[in-house]
């Protein structure tokens, strides 16, 4: 291999060495991710749509097609994170007194990449997408209050995930877990590019994320419409502004531990190192000073999403609506004060222990006030059992299992039996299957119509329900019985024989995963291809009680013709209630709006030039898109004619021709809400 | 007349203009957020400084390294330029719309002195690393050396800011745009000598008792 003093200026530590060559699942992998650019890149030449792709979604600064952009990334992602846990009950079904498939090296970076995407890769980006596009809808307001930070946004989390996908072709990703504790990650035990492919990809997810929290809750507290008092507000709405004010807080303490992580890498300091007095403790502590409120931001969301969906289809008020504001306020809050209850193991005193675990123990509480407010929801409504529904009831219940398996854990003398075993495992799983993914896929479900104009198909969702809660049951439940055996986590081959059978039902639980997610990708095709059976442009499919409802599918780029005034909760379902919706404005204004920026796409460009840069030690790449990132900003600076006019008269014709569409319609009643007579308006004889 | 007179306190948008006055609340009260979420940066590097003080791995501790005459010289400087960026916002509240030269004169001197600053960090830290007292000594000094890094880095992007907003005050005027950018960036500067008092304190101070 030529190691020149030019190739290394100008490539760094890339070499022919950092190809897939290693292994063939390695090269399939690598080749498949080369493919999917590929046939992106063949189709949007084949079908013209390079200049469609610009105007219409990397340079808009439209909430809602941010929104989008984000949901795709995340189930893109999922998709990928999905096939790896696949992979590794594969190999933990075969790896019983024997190797396996997997060698250890590549099971660890299975483990790692699919932990690092399902987190900052897959949730993250979902219920980002769905509050961007949510929210702003339901609290009456045109966009966020900076729209084109929110573009940046959507840039730092794009180049985070394209740092993801290119570790695939280039070099090997770490081995060091998601949480990615030092020493595993110390240079002197883990020398490879691969904890600082993680480092970099996590660090522009953490930077975007800060950004998100800022930017939902400033336009949460300042650009509510008229009348949108904080105590009228849906609880979707509720729970982001609770999830942003911990993305404020608790965002920076993981850009910290992942920047300090990188001085010691890159700068031969001492932060958590073994030599030179470093303190891994410190690594641990900042990580979960992120890490623990991360899991309450990853859960909030979702309960928003559950009380919208029990309230709308149960056709009732939500149950105790102060009380599920009080609650999520309450987790938000606990949710600082439990991070040690990850390493009880780790010699602090008995003392902290106890205080930490009764703190951990009291987030049950108004988890608990939660599930009875849903359950009172339901009780003597009309249930209607949707595809969201059948997630939110799987979710209810298999919730509550995991919560109490949580109570277990956070008792320290019981986390020492089975703390790094598959008990763990499976406890967090349980968690963050049913309440983020399922939450996640039920909100996708039931705002889907809202955001293209057509439901998705009804009878597909029941399958992706059906195989993700079987194979949810089927693939954890078993690593209970495992980890309460003794099984670690993380384990590439064993010998007991006592883990056999429970790892080839995980195995069998995993097939029904995957056949959910072939299920997921058959529900958009088929939901595309049968689009206009399945429209639903006047906007209210499932009857609902928010303000989002109550404009068209899509809305239009201005969300609101005229800013609604709201009266109180429920506003839409009183609206229909006395027959007030879809009502004409006395006159229609011109709308001020922000026009497109390049600011978003050139700063996912710059910032994953310097990501790379610095993994490659490609120090001219680096400072460059540093550099780059911040002439952006300061360019963008200089620029004033920064907004746009929608006229008048523009809005009106946008606005007849829906009101004449919703004149034109047979209003349907819930009975037919799942048939092609369902397009959007809402019979409302309750 | 009277109206054109009349100033409240903070910076003035224009007496008739409530819709400027919405917009500069909205701005502002976001860049308050940033500052909050930023303040976690720098306690959390307070605290790893605080858990490393006697990681010296054998090495120098703070009362052999640190110079005290040297960070006293650096607090009186921050602490000036926190005056004279006082000094532009009133130049900005009380001076005539259309000139500019008061607010640039003192914003290039707050600019002058952010520099001075630098210049006088980087020589503390040249000399440091010259005794072979750099960061990868121990893990005292990584995080002496990324708390203070930290703030310097911020006071040189606060450079960067100053310079930007003397040429858009020049080339736009000061305008409501202007106006309010130099309203977050004056509390961008003033937040900086709050964390610089506290590094004084906690970092210098203590390290030579």
């Amino acid at each position: 291999m030529v190691d020149s003093t030019w190739w290394h200026l100008l490539f760094g530590n890339l070499s022919a060495g950092a190809l897939p060559f290693y292994s063939p699942i390695a090269t399939g992998a690598a080749a498949l991710v080369v493919a999917g650019a590929i046939g992106v890149v063949l189709l949007l030449n084949w079908f013209g749509g390079w200049k469609w792709l610009w105007t219409e979604w990397l340079t808009s600064v439209d909430h809602k097609k941010i929104g989008i952009v984000f949901v795709a990334i995340a189930l893109v992602m999922f998709s990928r994170a999905v096939i790896e846990a696949i992979m590794m009950r594969l190999q933990q079904a075969m790896g019983f007194d024997s190797p396996g498939y997997l060698p250890p090296d590549h099971f660890s970076q299975l483990f790692t990449t699919h932990g690092t995407i399902m987190v900052f890769f897959m949730a993250m980006p979902f219920l980002t997408g769905l509050i961007n596009y949510v929210m702003p809808l339901q609290i009456g307001t045109r966009d966020l209050s900076f729209p084109v930070m929110n573009s940046v946004s959507l840039a730092l989390t794009a180049a985070g995930a394209a740092l993801m996908m290119v570790s695939l072709d280039l070099g090997k990703f770490s081995t060091g877990g998601w949480s990615g504790y030092p020493p595993y990650t110390e240079l002197s035990y883990n020398p490879g590019v691969g904890p600082d492919y993680w480092i970099w990809a996590v660090t522009l997810s953490s930077i975007s994320s800060t950004m998100t929290g800022i930017n939902f809750a400033v336009t949460i507290y300042k650009k509510r419409c008229p009348g949108m008092h904080f105590l009228r507000m849906p609880l979707f709405t509720w729970t982001a502004l609770a999830t942003s004010i911990m993305m404020i807080f608790a965002m920076p303490p993981l850009t910290v531990a992942t920047l300090l992580l990188a001085c010691d890498r890159y700068l031969g300091m001492h932060f958590f190192t073994n030599s030179g007095a470093g303190n891994m403790m410190n690594f641990v502590n900042l990580f979960w000073l992120f890490g623990h409120p991360e899991v309450y931001i990853l859960i909030l969301p979702p309960f928003g999403v559950y009380s919208e969906l029990f309230s709308t289809f149960s056709a009732k008020r939500l149950y105790g609506y102060l009380s599920l504001v009080y609650a999520t306020a309450a987790i938000a809050f606990i949710s600082f004060m439990v991070w040690v209850h990850h390493y009880f193991t780790m010699g602090q005193s008995a003392d902290i222990n106890a205080v930490f675990g009764i703190a951990t123990v009291a987030v049950g509480v108004p988890t608990g006030v939660k599930i009875y407010d849903w359950m009172l929801t339901m009780y003597r409504g009309r249930v209607r059992f949707s595809v969201p529904m059948l997630w939110s009831l799987a979710f209810a219940i298999t919730f509550v299992i995991g919560g109490l398996t949580g109570v277990l854990l956070a008792t320290p003398p019981v986390d020492y039996v089975v703390h790094n075993t598959l008990f763990l495992v499976a406890h967090f799983h349980n968690m963050i299957i049913p309440g983020t993914l399922f939450g996640m896929l039920a909100g996708y479900h039931f705002w889907f119509p809202k955001a293209t104009g057509f439901r998705l198909h009804e009878g597909w969702g029941r399958f992706i329900v059906f195989c993700f809660v079987i194979g949810f049951y089927l693939a954890f439940f078993p690593l209970y019985a495992m980890g309460l055996e003794g099984m670690p986590r993380r384990t590439q081959e064993y010998y007991d024989p006592a883990y056999y059978p429970w790892a080839i039902v995980a195995m069998v639980g995993a097939g029904f995963i995957f056949l959910g997610l072939l299920g997921l990708l058959t529900q958009l095709v088929v939901s595309i291809l049968n689009r206009d059976k399945l429209a639903c442009h006047i906007g209210d499919p499932w009857n609902g009680r928010s303000l989002e409802w109550s404009v068209s599918a899509p809305p239009p780029e201005y969300n609101f013709a005229v800013l609604p005034r709201v009266e109180g909760r429920d506003s839409f379902t009183a609206a229909k209630a006395v027959d007030i919706a879809y009502r004409r404005p006395t006159r229609y204004e011109a709308i001020e709006m922000p026009k497109n920026s390049a600011v978003g796409p050139l700063i996912a460009f710059a910032s994953f030039s310097c990501a790379f840069g610095l993994v490659w030690h490609i120090w001219w790449m680096a400072s460059g898109g540093f550099v780059m990132a911040w002439l952006v900003v300061i360019a963008r600076s200089f620029v004033r004619d920064t907004r746009k006019v929608i006229s008048a008269t523009e809005v009106e014709r946008i606005e007849k021709r829906w009101l004449r569409e919703v004149a034109l319609t047979r209003p349907v009643s819930r009975d037919d809400e799942f048939t092609c007579a369902n397009k959007g308006l809402a019979e409302t004889t309750e | 007349m009277s109206v054109e007179e009349l100033k409240h306190p903070g910076i003035n948008l224009g007496q008739t203009d409530p819709q400027s006055h919405a917009e500069a609340e909205e701005v502002v009260f976001g860049f308050w957020v940033f500052m909050m979420s930023d303040v976690v940066v720098f306690s959390l590097l307070f605290a790893v400084f605080g858990t490393m003080i006697t990681a010296t791995a054998g090495g120098p501790g703070g009362h052999a390294l640190f110079d005290i005459k040297s960070a006293f010289e650096e607090t009186v400087v921050l602490l000036v330029s926190s005056f004279t960026f006082g000094m532009a916002s009133l130049a900005m509240k009380y001076g005539e719309d259309r000139k500019v030269g008061w607010l640039a004169f003192w914003l290039v001197a707050t600019l002058v002195l952010g520099l001075s600053f630098i210049g006088l960090e980087l020589r503390d830290f040249v000399q440091l690393i010259d005794k072979g007292d750099g960061p990868d000594r121990s893990g005292f000094l990584s995080a002496y050396f990324a708390l203070v890094a930290t703030h310097g880095i911020h006071v040189t992007a606060g450079c960067v800011w100053i310079a930007v907003m003397v040429i858009q005050s020049f080339v736009f005027g000061i305008t409501r745009e202007v106006k309010t950018r130099i309203l977050r960036l004056g509390l961008f500067w003033h937040f900086l000598d709050i964390i610089w008092v506290t590094i004084f304190s906690f970092v210098y101070l203590r390290g030579i008792v």
